[in-house]
């Protein structure tokens, strides 16, 4: 600590500022990603072909044609469209599970720092319970323990399974996000809190105007990589009847008379979604995290 | 700059009276006492000094004067104002009394120039446009002029030590408490800071001073304090200090020191 400070060229990183910004955009597609996604095609192509029964010798080249089931290729283009629409809804219900995790984890992480004992503990226990769970736990745990409508001041207000999911996925981002906030609030130097203090600021002014405004940057990195954990978790919701993509493909795999050299192409286009979207995520929290590098 | 008489000053206090008295002070930290009755009064417009070996509780004295850390025993009066009372309205105790840190403390998501305004705006709720008059008058005084919109990362130790003084004078305070704010800055930046406490002496702010820059004290202070194990072993004009130390821990430490 001290020799970080004893040199005034070079000053602490930890209190770098958020310097000019140096713009951060989305990763540069580059030849190695074209590479990439070419060998993914053909691995779940050759994976189609692999499971492709020895077909009969065909009695000429035309009967082939004519006989032939439809290509995995032919059916993932086929059903694109609702798959996509199913993915979709998984990107719906990540984003709305995120921000109503995000607001409440907000809410239990300044409350784990209250300084009622009663509160903090109260947080504490709700972070940890819900930070422990697996997922999948707290999943069923929403659909069933939430009534399927509300009855607020004479309004019903339906609670279609979706609206469950959403929550049954907030809990444990709303755990984690608190979790992040508690740590990040602890990682600011003592003498923020003295120097606010000081200048007369109150608790409540020195966490909203000095406190929380650092911590979003060390908490950006590790927030979205929550957030394509649970984005890719948001398949869990098909085990509890959400039509979203997975339920989908498994219809269409059904659809299509179950044949099992469609299995491959289909999850994995499935699959293929998910890290097409998942992957530049990671790749700007990459970024992010090297930006905000707070090691000295 | 010209510092208003603040309205809410106990009535009791007159300026000929000490602005900061501190009387038999004592502090714990669980079981170990670190200030073990400390006595000491500074007048306005006073420089003191206060030095001694580390871990005598300089800092601890210090903070106690603007209530950040609790007092055990005894009392300190501010302006009239006991610190050491349960009902301290804290606001108009540190609009009264400013502190700069040993590492600077500035708000790093700020610019020098909105940390220096951020107080004055948000915690006094002063008009934006005087603040920020002031505030520009400030960054000039302690010569960063130019630097009004650097990040503190873009600005040296020193610089920064400048900016956070800055900061802290926007609170027009009548005391100004210095907690070894040289002690992390290269030599060569130690004497910017410096000259710039010095003219704040010279102006007639009331200055408190924890240092170890023995030439400063003797050049800049009006009267040195030395403490050694929470007790303050004697004080003095600097002269008298530094030439006919009466203690020998006095004269052990200054042997040990220049
Ligand atoms: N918050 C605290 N909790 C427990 N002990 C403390 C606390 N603050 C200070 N101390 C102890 O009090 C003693 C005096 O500390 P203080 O910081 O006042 O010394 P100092 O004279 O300023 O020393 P230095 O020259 O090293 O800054 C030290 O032994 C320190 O460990
Ligand atoms: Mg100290």
């Amino acid at each position: 600590m001290s020799d970080a400070f004893a040199s005034p060229g070079r000053p602490m990183a930890v209190l770098l500022p958020p310097r000019a910004p140096e713009p951060i955009g989305f990763p540069r597609l580059t030849w190695r990603h074209g590479l990439f996604f070419v060998v993914a095609a053909v691995l779940i192509a050759s994976m189609a072909t692999a499971q492709t029964p020895p077909a009969q010798p065909p009695a000429s080249a035309a009967e082939a044609l004519s006989t032939a089931p439809a290509t995995p290729f032919s059916v993932i283009i086929k059903w694109s469209p609702l798959l996509l629409k199913g993915f979709a809804f998984n990107i719906v219900i990540s984003i709305a599970a995120m921000t109503l995790g995000t607001v409440t984890g907000v809410i239990l992480g300044l409350g784990q720092i209250s300084v009622n004992p009663i509160v903090r503990k109260v947080s504490w226990f709700l972070t940890q319970f819900f930070r422990n769970s697996p997922w999948l736990v707290l999943l069923f745990f929403a659909m069933f323990m939430i009534p399927f409508q509300f009855n607020i001041f004479g309004v019903i207000m339906p609670f279609p399974d979706w609206v469950k999911a959403i929550i049954g996925f907030a809990l444990p981002v709303m755990a984690n996000v608190s979790e992040l906030l508690r740590g990040a609030i602890r990682s600011i130097p003592n003498g923020q809190w003295e120097a606010a203090t000081s200048l007369g600021f109150t608790r409540t002014q020195t966490i909203w105007q000095i406190v929380l405004p650092q911590c979003v940057k060390r908490m950006l990195p590790p927030w979205m990589n929550l957030y394509s954990l649970i984005t890719m978790a948001t398949v869990l919701a098909s085990v509890v009847g959400v039509t979203e993509m997975l339920t989908l493909t498994a219809q269409v795999h059904a659809a299509e008379g179950g044949r099992p050299e469609l299995f491959a192409p289909l999850y994995g286009f499935a699959g293929f979604c998910f890290f097409l979207y998942c992957y530049p995520i990671g790749k700007l929290t990459q970024r992010l995290e090297r930006r905000f590098n707070v090691k000295t | 700059m010209a510092t208003a008489p603040t309205a809410d000053a106990a009535p009791a206090w007159t300026p000929d009276q000490p602005i900061v008295s501190v009387r038999d002070v004592h502090k714990s930290f669980g079981g170990f006492e670190v200030l073990k009755g400390v006595s000491m009064d500074v007048k306005k417009g006073e420089a003191i000094c206060i030095i001694g070996p580390s871990g005598s509780g300089k800092s601890t004295l210090i903070r106690c004067i603007n209530a950040l850390v609790e007092v055990t025993k005894g009392s300190i009066l501010v302006e009239g104002q006991e610190v050491n009372d349960p009902k301290l309205d804290q606001l108009a105790l540190r609009r009264k009394v400013g502190m700069v840190f040993q590492q600077y403390n500035l708000f790093p998501h700020k610019t020098a120039l909105q940390n220096v305004m951020m107080a004055p705006i948000n915690v006094l709720k002063q008009d934006k446009r005087e603040v920020e008059e002031r505030a520009r008058k400030l960054i000039a005084k302690v010569r960063l002029t130019g630097k009004e919109n650097s990040y503190p990362g873009e600005l040296s130790g020193g610089q920064q030590q400048r900016v956070a003084i800055a900061r802290s004078l926007c609170m027009r305070p009548d005391v100004m408490l210095f907690d070894e704010v040289t002690a992390a800055l290269d030599p060569e930046t130690v004497k910017e800071v410096l000259v710039t406490i010095r003219e704040l002496a010279e102006e007639g702010m009331t200055c408190i001073l924890v240092t170890h820059e023995m030439k400063f004290a003797r050049d800049v202070a009006d009267h040195i304090y030395f403490t050694d194990k929470g007790v303050i072993v004697e004080h003095a004009p600097p002269a008298e200090f530094f030439d006919n130390a009466k203690d020998e821990r006095t004269k052990t430490f200054l042997g040990q020191i220049l």
